[in-house]
């Protein structure tokens, strides 16, 4: 799941919640998926280092993704 | 050591200077106010030494100069020039002391025929691009926001490579870069970049591309001047930008690209979030997360305890379900302490039978109760009504 699917859903759960047509019931499993949406939007805003490849396209016209510098 | 003129004296005096003083001094005044400039003029007598460095004279109609090309700079000029031939030559004044002769340091030289031929050609290109739509702004696609994977299409050698790791590295280092190396100048570059681009639409993922080089002279740009690299450009099925270094020139793939960036840092920087702003962002949130569902959760509370004198036993314990998946999710969340009520000071009183107080009517005069707090509950009793 990329992070911008992430930051959308969680702008849309945010926008239904400040609303107040919301079962209780329903609010509480959408804050449930904001928070697990959260916790990987952070994970994933930590990664440490960019990761660099490069791509070499093969005799048979594959293309082959490998790590810069690796 | 300052030059001084004293017209007035005659014979030699202690103010006898040496020829090195002269030289070094001459040297010091025009190296020092000549910026490099563009010359043109016509090459005389040019000899190729061994080790690649070109002598020759540059002349117009009335004068002549000599000029120096160093190996490292005549390498890049292509074939040496007849003699007669109408160059332009960039090149910096200066004294060579050894023989105090005026010379022109030179490091770029483009005949001047060249200029006029490539000029036409690119306006030729310019044209049939232009016909074709391809610089059309309805046709520019805007860059993702928050991209994950990014193409960087130019040479692993270059200095733009360098670059655009080190600004990605800073802003968004979560991304993934794929760089498609290729020629960016000479001989075979259209068609490296040609290929690179194409290859691109092939790589999966990728969210949007960077094609670009370090800064360079106009000729050294000319692959992105190509009509090829423009229309491989243009079918880039992500959005584009095109980064070629160079602030005041603009090449074709400036034009065709979804974005054009004055250099390849710049490119980097409109590629990429920053991840400070997604992190403010994020804990704003978070904050309107806990808000959202506090407010939800209250007039929840507040609708069943309107109506507690027809709950049946099922409800209160749906509703207790409730509370307890409720307090479970809050607590998973440190950062939303609005939700941490008994945190900030507050306390419930509970009657003996577990029940929380809310009425006055439910204190009677000397009935013992508890206060829950933050970190457990104390014992308390009801003074007065």
């Amino acid at each position: 799941m990329s992070i911008a699917k992430d930051l959308n859903r969680l702008e849309e759960i945010v926008r239904k919640l400040e609303g107040e047509d919301v079962e209780l019931d329903a609010a509480l499993a959408l804050f449930e998926e904001g928070v697990s949406r959260l916790r990987a939007a952070r994970e994933h805003l930590e990664a440490a280092e960019v990761k660099v490849q490069t791509v070499l396209e093969e005799a048979g016209g594959d293309l082959r993704l490998s790590d810069l510098d690796g | 050591m300052a030059l001084s003129f004293q017209f007035g004296s005659l014979t030699p005096t202690d103010e006898v200077w040496s020829v090195s003083q002269l030289t070094s001094a001459v040297k010091r005044l025009v190296e020092g106010e000549l910026v490099p400039l563009w010359i043109r003029g016509e090459v005389v007598g040019l000899k190729v030494w061994s080790s690649g460095h070109w002598y020759f004279g540059l002349r117009d109609r009335s004068s002549q100069v000599r000029c120096c090309m160093w190996s490292r700079y005549s390498q890049t000029a292509g074939e040496p020039p007849k003699e007669g031939t109408e160059v332009f030559v960039l090149g910096k004044p200066g004294i060579y002391e050894a023989k105090g002769e005026f010379q022109l340091n030179v490091t770029r030289m483009i005949p001047t025929a060249a200029i006029g031929a490539a000029q036409r050609e690119l306006e030729r290109v310019r044209e049939l691009l232009r016909r074709d739509g391809l610089f059309d702004q309805a046709r520019k696609r805007p860059i993702p926001a928050l991209a994950s994977s990014v193409a960087v299409v130019t040479s692993t050698a270059g200095a733009a490579l360098r670059d655009v790791i080190t600004v990605v590295g800073k802003r968004w280092p979560c991304c993934r870069l794929v760089v498609v190396n290729a020629r960016v100048q000479g001989d075979g570059a259209v068609h490296a970049l040609v290929r690179a681009l194409r290859l691109v639409n092939r790589i999966a993922g990728i969210e949007v591309c960077i094609v670009g080089r370090g800064g360079g002279g106009r000729e050294d740009l000319s692959a992105f001047n190509s009509e090829a690299v423009c229309r491989a450009l243009a079918a880039v099925r992500v959005p584009t930008i095109s980064a070629v270094g160079h602030e005041t020139d603009i090449s074709l793939t400036d034009l065709v690209a979804d974005l054009r960036a004055p250099t390849p840092s710049a490119a980097a920087e409109m590629a990429v979030a920053d991840r400070r702003e997604v992190s403010r962002q994020l804990a704003d949130l978070a904050a309107r997360l806990a808000g959202g569902l506090g407010g939800r959760t209250r007039l929840a509370a507040e609708r069943l305890a309107r109506t507690a004198d027809r709950l049946h036993g099922s409800v209160e314990a749906a509703l207790r379900r409730e509370r307890h998946r409720a307090d479970r999710l809050a607590g998973q969340l440190d950062a939303l302490s609005p939700l941490r009520i008994l945190d900030r000071g507050y306390a419930v009183p509970v009657g003996p039978d577990g029940h929380v107080l809310k009425r006055r009517a439910e204190f009677a005069p000397g009935a013992p109760f508890r206060l829950r707090v933050a970190d457990g509950d104390v014992a308390a009793r009801v003074e007065s009504p």
